[in-house]
């Protein structure tokens, strides 16, 4: 599982950490039963404090994307599934609050935008 | 008689020094807790070796108090030094010892030194148990003088500038070896540094200092959500710096002019339209710039 943390970056530690193990599970990258390391061997990897890796788990387990199972580590949930989805959404919700705001900035409709994306689209598909 | 079981590893009350006509400490006040990661920070200068110094008991508060596990450090030097690792700056290592000898030396004087973790360190930090330590890298150095420091387990772990004057390889190795001790023992950190990205990945609590003062601290997670940067974009080029109030610092040209703020987000957000300008950016800013900006407004903060 390859995570990195950006220091300088505005999002919490704790909070880019959970985000990217969303993604992973919503890019099916890691399915339901895969293991996600103990929390201090993740720190130490990661080279962050492991109270910002647990913060990240309690975020996952409260999300129902990740489940603890006593004394034997933390999962990634079987009802990942339907969830991942939800994750997958509101994570491109993000992306686009970004795309509107700043579409705003350069005084670019949302008619002009959508054009845009269409055609931007296609071309990808090519 | 030993002190009974405290919550606060550390408790400074109202601590000043002066040196000659230099206040090097000017009422500081904080409070550390048992098993926390906490962060000094402040440019060289600031009073961060200063502040140390009264930890260890090296100097005696001349105001104030300062405590260590509910103990006065200058009162009862032997209980309290047992129970600190230090790792100092400057990594005084005895430069004709190897680090075999220097392992079994230091361990005399500790009745808590466990050999097999001195060992299992000494084989993670790659130290040629047959060198003499004046053939020892900088790395080396501040690897065996952590080692001596992690060795007897410690309750608490004092470093002065870790990382100071090491590649990145080698911080990372530093570093890495802390948060094992922290995940692995819970036991308090103090390291004081002015490289903050090592605060933000590491610190639960940080303190700022600036000419001998603390101008800031808290967790280290209020800290960041307390303050945010600001892009302003005004119609009319403005020739001179807007005067916002509870800007810590500003800086720009013309029309758009950057804020690092600390709180009253309302506020700022009204000065600035009074002012005919409008938010065109906002985010949380990094801890350099958050001290760059206190350090330049030299405003202390009300604790968190």
């Amino acid at each position: 599982m390859q995570l990195h943390v950006n220091t300088g970056d505005g999002v919490p530690i704790y909070l880019q950490i959970a985000n990217q193990i969303k993604h992973l599970v919503g890019a099916r990258r890691l399915v339901p039963g895969d293991e996600i390391p103990p929390i201090r061997v993740l720190a130490q990897q990661l080279v962050i404090n492991p109270n910002t890796v647990a913060r990240a788990y309690l975020e996952l387990e409260r999300a129902g994307v990740v489940i603890k199972r006593h004394g034997s580590g933390t999962y990634v949930s079987e009802q990942g599934s339907p969830l991942a989805r939800k994750e997958r959404l509101k994570i491109l919700s993000q992306r686009i609050d970004s795309l509107l705001t700043e579409a705003g900035h350069l005084e670019i409709n949302d008619e002009e935008l959508f054009k845009l994306i269409r055609e931007r689209s296609e071309t990808l598909r090519r | 008689m030993s002190a009974p079981e405290t919550a606060n590893a550390v408790e400074i009350q109202g601590l000043t020094r002066k040196f000659k006509d230099k206040l090097a400490l000017d009422n500081v006040s904080l409070r550390i807790s048992r098993g926390r990661v906490f962060g000094l920070a402040g440019e060289n200068g600031a009073g961060k070796t200063t502040l140390i110094k009264h930890i260890l008991g090296l100097l005696k508060a001349e105001r104030g108090t300062v405590r260590v596990f509910g103990l006065d450090p200058v009162a009862r030097p032997a209980e309290v030094l047992k129970q600190i690792g230090f790792l100092s700056e400057n990594r005084d290592l005895p430069a004709w010892m190897r680090v075999d000898e220097l392992l079994r030396y230091t361990g005399a004087f500790y009745p808590t030194w466990d050999t097999t973790l001195a060992e299992q360190l000494r084989e993670r930090f790659c130290l040629d148990p047959s060198a003499r330590v004046k053939t020892l890298s900088r790395g080396e150095s501040a690897k065996a003088g952590l080692l001596l420091a992690l060795a007897f387990r410690p309750d608490l772990l004092l470093l002065d500038e870790p990382s100071s004057g090491l590649d990145p390889i080698v911080r990372r190795d530093i570093l890495e070896a802390i948060i094992r001790t922290v995940a692995d023992e819970g036991r308090t950190v103090i390291f004081s540094t002015h490289l903050l990205d090592e605060v933000e990945r590491v610190a639960d609590e940080i303190a700022m200092m600036f000419h001998g003062k603390i101008v800031l601290s808290g967790p280290l997670d209020e800290v960041k959500e307390n303050h945010y940067r600001m892009v302003l974009r005004f119609e009319t080029p403005l020739a001179v710096e807007p005067k916002i109030p509870g800007a810590l610092s500003i800086r720009g040209s013309g029309q758009e002019w950057t804020l690092i703020c600390n709180g009253g987000r309302q506020q700022t957000i009204e000065a600035a339209t009074r002012l005919g300008g409008r938010v065109v950016a906002e985010e949380t800013p990094s801890l350099d710039e958050v001290f760059i900006a206190r350090a330049a407004s030299n405003v202390s903060a009300p604790k968190a």
